[in-house]
C-alpha cells in the first residue's frame, strides 16, 4: 500500500529520472536503450535482443546505460526496433547479433551504426524518430505511452502523469462533473459504432441498482486490427485508470476486462499491471482514502468473433455460449447478471485520463465537427509502412496511405481500402480525399469499425475480397438468428458461384436483395453489418462483378477458375513441350507451329506455364 | 470408452489430481466455466471427456451445456492436437499478402484439412484468425512461435526440419 503522498513522490522523482525519454535535447550522460516488445517484434526475436543488451552491459560493466522493454512503436514493418534516447536514434530490423556492435559503436564510441539506421521510403537515412514521415502527421493520445514506458513497471506510468487523473477525480470532482467533462469532450466509442461515451456513462449512472459493472471490451476480433492489443501491451495502466474513473462516475465497484486468449502478451502484461495497482492500493478498498472501492478481474475469450458484440460478450463473461441478446434492454439497463453495465472498448478508455487532465476543450479542439479526438488505425495490406498510426479525426485517407503509409509497394496502383473489417466496406480511389470520421465513412458506405485499415492494390479482385469476408462471417455467425445464419451462407454460395465463373446477372440481383434483407432482419451488429463488404463492393465495383458473370473474366487474375491461360504467338517457338506435358490434351498445333490452347479443354493446372522454356505462356 | 482414461497428451497419468488442482483455483460458480475450460485446454491440449464430466459435477452444469460451450468457441477442441500444431493466419492483412497459398501448401504436404491431425499424431493444422502480427504478414505459427513474412519455401524448410 502506498499513500497518495508516496505516489506523488514517485511521480516527481521518477519523472526526473525519465526526462530523457521525452526530451531529445536533454544534456545527460545517461542513455536508455528501448527495445520494442510488442507482439510483432517479439515474434522476430526482440526478447533475445533485450537479453543480449543486458548481458553485454553487465559484462562490460558499462555505467549510465539502461535497457528497457517497451510496447509497440507502431512501425511494425521495420521491426525489431531499437531506439536510443535521449538522442532518439532509430535502429530498424535489428538482429540479436547486432547488439554487440550497437554497444561498441554507439554507446562506447558515440558514433551511429549506419547500416542499422532506419531508412525512409525514398531510401534516405533517418537519424531520429521525428524525421520519419511515418510519425510526422500522427498525433498520439491513446498511444501516448506506447513505446515510451516499460509497461511492466507501474512507476514509469506514474512518472508520466499516470493515476493523476484518478487523483483529480477522486479528490476534486463529483461523478456528475466527470460525466459532464467526458460529454463535453465529444469522445465517441472507438469500438465501431461511435456512440457518445459521455452519454453512455450518464445513462448507466441514472439506473438505480445496488450493483453495477464496468466492462472493458478487449475482444478485438476484426482481422487486421491490433490497436487494442498494442495499448494493452504498451500501456495497460491507462486502461485500468480509466476503468476506475468510469466506476466512480457510474457508481460501480467491480470491473471486468474481456480479452482474447489469442493475445498472451497483452493478458500477461495486464495481469502484472493489475497486481501492481493492487499493491499500491490504487485498486481495492478505499482508493486514495476517498472511500471509493474498485476491483478489476480478467476474463479470457475463447476465439469467437461475435463476442466483440456487447451482449454476446456479457453472455460469455457469464460462462455461456456467446450469443447476443435482443436489445432493448441495453446493457446500461440490464447487463451482466441483469445489472446495469457500462461497456467501452480499450481505445475509448485509453483517452479518458488525458481528457480529465487536459480538459474537454483541449480534446474537442482536435478532430472534426462531429468526431472529436484521434483514431488509431492498424494500417496493413499493400502499403509500405505497415503498422499502427494515430491521427486526428478528419485526416484524409490519402494522407494516411501516402504520407504516413508511404504509398503502395512495387509502384502499383491504389485500388481500394477496407475499413471496419468484415463489418465495414471498401473505399475506392475516388474517395481517397474523404476526411475520415464516423459520418463521412458511413456516407460512403463503409464504417469506422475498430480501426483496421487494409490497403489493396490493383492485383486484388473485389469479388474475391467480398467472398473472403463472407467466409469469415459464415464461420463466425453464432447461429442464433436465421437471416445471419442461413442468409450469409446463401450469399457466400452465390459469391462462390460468381468466382467460379458460373454466375449470371440474376445472381448479382439476388445477392444484393439478400444483403439488404439480412441487414434489416438480423438481431445483432454482426448480422446487420455482415453484408457490408458485398454492398460496398457492389456499389463501387459493380463493373467487376459484371465482368465476372458476363465475360467470365477476372481482371485481377485472382479468381483462378476464370483465369485464361494463353500462348503468346510472338514468343512461341513451336517446340511442343507444352503440348507433350499437358495432362488433358488441351494444346493444339502441328510440329514446329505456334501452339494454341483450347480453352474448353483447359483445366488451368498451369503445367504448361512451367514447362515452356521460352516463357511464352501466361495469363 | 477409451476417452475416459485419465491420460493426457504428455503421456503421463495426469490423474484427476491435475484436474482437481485446476478446479480448486475457481469457485463453483457457473461463470467460471470458460476460464476452467481454457485452463483444461491449455493443460491437455484438448478437453477430454472425463474432464467435461468432472467440470459438470463441480459447477453443477449439465454435460450438454458444457458440450455446447466447447463447440461454440474455436479455441476449444475435443480431439488432441498434433505434436506440432501449425496455424496459418487467414486474417485480412495476411490474406491480402497471400497466406492462402501457405495454407494450400500445408494441406498438400500433410494431406490433412484444417482442424485435423496427421495419423502419426505429429502434425495438426488450423486456419486461425489474426494473430496480431500484421506487420509481418503473411504469418504462420508452430506451437505458438510466429514465423513471419512467410513463403512456401520457408514453410517447406520448417516442415523438413520438423519431420
Amino acid at each position: 500500500m502506498k499513500t497518495l503522498e508516496e505516489i506523488q513522490k514517485i511521480r516527481k522523482e521518477k519523472r526526473n529520472e525519465l526526462e530523457l525519454r521525452v526530451n531529445t535535447k536533454l544534456d545527460t550522460r545517461e542513455k536508455h536503450i528501448l527495445v520494442c516488445n510488442g507482439t510483432g517484434c517479439t515474434s522476430s526475436k526482440s526478447p533475445e535482443i533485450l537479453e543480449n543488451f543486458k548481458r553485454i552491459i553487465k559484462e562490460k560493466n558499462i555505467e549510465n546505460v539502461r535497457v528497457i522493454k517497451t510496447g509497440c512503436f507502431g512501425l511494425c514493418a521495420k521491426g525489431p526496433i531499437v531506439i536510443i534516447r535521449p538522442e532518439d536514434t532509430f535502429y530498424a530490423m535489428v538482429k540479436p547479433e547486432d547488439c554487440e556492435e550497437i554497444i561498441e559503436t554507439h554507446i562506447l564510441k558515440g558514433e551511429k551504426v549506419k547500416r542499422l539506421l532506419c531508412k525512409d521510403i525514398d531510401g534516405s537515412i533517418v537519424n531520429s524518430l521525428d524525421e520519419l514521415n511515418f510519425y510526422k502527421k500522427q498525433k498520439r493520445i491513446a498511444l501516448k505511452n506506447c513505446g515510451v514506458i516499460n509497461p511492466e513497471d507501474i512507476d514509469e506510468y506514474i512518472a508520466f502523469d499516470g493515476y493523476l487523473a484518478l487523483e483529480k477525480v477522486l479528490k476534486e470532482m463529483s461523478s456528475d462533473e466527470v460525466i459532464s467533462v467526458i460529454k463535453a469532450s465529444g469522445l465517441r466509442g472507438r469500438g465501431g459504432a461511435g456512440f457518445p461515451t459521455g452519454k453512455k456513462w450518464e445513462i448507466t449512472k441514472q439506473e438505480i441498482s445496488e450493483q453495477k459493472y464496468v466492462v472493458c471490451n478487449a475482444d478485438e476480433g476484426d482481422p487486421g486490427a491490433f490497436m487494442d492489443r498494442s495499448i494493452l501491451e504498451g500501456d495497460p495502466h491507462s486502461v485500468i485508470e480509466a476503468m476506475i474513473i468510469a466506476g466512480f462516475a457510474i457508481g460501480a465497484s467491480k470491473g471486468y476486462i474481456y480479452v482474447r486468449a489469442e493475445y498472451p502478451i497483452a493478458v500477461k502484461r495486464f495481469d502484472i499491471a493489475l497486481k501492481q495497482a493492487k499493491e499500491y492500493g490504487i485498486l481495492g478498498k478505499n482508493i486514495f482514502d476517498s472511500g471509493f472501492d474498485f476491483d478489476i478481474e480478467i476474463r479470457l475469450g475463447a476465439g469467437a468473433f461475435v463476442c466483440g458484440e456487447e451482449t454476446a460478450l456479457l453472455e460469455s463473461i457469464e460462462g455461456r455460449r456467446g450469443q447476443p441478446r435482443v436489445k432493448p434492454p441495453y446493457p446500461a439497463q440490464s447487463g451482466l447478471w441483469g445489472k446495469p453495465t457500462l461497456i467501452n472498448n480499450v481505445e475509448t478508455y485509453a483517452n479518458i485520463a488525458q481528457i480529465i487532465l487536459k480538459g474537454a476543450d483541449w480534446y474537442s479542439s482536435i478532430g472534426t465537427e462531429t468526431s472529436k479526438g484521434t483514431k488509431v488505425f492498424a494500417l496493413g495490406g499493400n502499403v509500405n509502412n505497415i503498422g499502427l498510426v494515430e491521427v486526428p479525426m478528419g485526416t484524409t485517407l490519402r494522407e494516411i496511405v501516402y504520407d504516413i503509409g508511404g504509398g503502395i509497394p512495387n509502384n502499383r496502383e491504389f485500388k481500394a481500402a477496407q475499413t471496419g473489417g468484415p463489418s465495414g466496406g471498401c473505399i475506392p480511389k475516388e474517395h481517397l480525399d474523404t476526411p475520415i470520421d464516423y459520418e463521412s465513412l458511413k456516407e460512403i458506405g463503409s464504417m469506422m469499425g475498430s480501426g483496421g485499415l487494409i490497403v489493396m492494390d490493383d492485383t486484388k479482385c473485389m469479388v474475391a475480397l467480398a467472398k473472403f469476408y463472407l467466409e469469415f462471417t459464415v464461420d463466425e455467425s453464432c447461429g442464433k438468428c436465421t437471416p445471419c445464419r442461413i442468409g450469409t451462407k446463401r450469399m457466400l454460395e452465390i459469391l462462390q458461384k460468381i468466382c467460379d465463373g458460373n454466375g449470371t446477372e440474376h445472381d448479382i440481383y439476388k445477392l444484393e436483395k439478400l444483403a439488404i434483407n439480412i441487414k434489416n432482419a438480423s438481431i445483432c451488429g454482426l448480422g446487420q453489418s455482415a453484408p457490408n463488404p458485398v454492398l460496398s463492393t457492389l456499389k463501387y465495383f459493380r463493373e467487376e462483378y459484371r465482368q465476372h458473370v458476363l465475360e467470365q473474366e477476372c481482371k485481377a487474375l485472382e479468381c483462378k477458375a476464370m483465369a485464361k491461360i494463353v500462348i503468346n504467338p510472338e514468343k512461341c517457338k513451336g517446340c511442343g513441350l507444352c503440348q507433350k506435358n499437358c495432362p488433358v490434351d488441351a494444346i493444339e498445333g502441328e510440329a514446329r507451329e505456334i501452339r494454341v490452347i483450347n480453352q474448353d479443354k483447359c483445366i488451368k493446372c498451369g503445367t504448361c506455364l512451367t514447362s515452356c522454356p521460352f516463357k511464352a505462356i501466361g495469363n | 470408452m477409451e476417452e475416459n482414461k485419465n491420460t493426457c497428451k504428455c503421456g503421463n497419468e495426469c490423474k484427476d489430481e491435475e484436474l482437481e488442482k485446476i478446479l480448486q483455483i475457481y469457485t463453483q460458480d457457473r461463470d467460471n466455466l470458460i476460464q476452467i475450460l481454457n485452463e483444461v485446454q491449455e493443460h491437455y491440449g484438448y478437453i477430454p471427456k472425463h474432464a467435461q464430466m468432472e467440470i459438470s459435477k463441480y459447477l453443477n452444469v449439465p454435460m450438454a451445456e458444457i458440450y455446447g460451450v466447447i463447440t461454440f468457441y474455436s479455441r476449444f477442441t475435443l480431439k488432441p492436437k498434433g505434436k506440432y500444431h501449425i496455424a496459418v493466419c487467414l486474417g485480412t492483412a495476411c490474406y491480402v499478402k497471400g497466406s492462402s497459398k501457405i495454407m494450400d501448401r500445408l494441406k498438400e504436404r500433410l494431406q490433412i484439412e484444417p482442424g485435423e491431425t496427421t495419423k502419426d499424431g505429429k502434425f495438426s493444422i488450423e486456419a486461425t484468425r489474426c494473430v496480431g502480427a500484421c506487420g509481418l504478414a503473411p504469418v504462420f505459427t508452430v506451437n505458438g512461435e510466429v514465423y513471419g513474412k512467410a513463403t512456401v519455401q520457408k514453410l517447406d524448410k520448417v516442415l523438413d526440419e520438423l519431420k
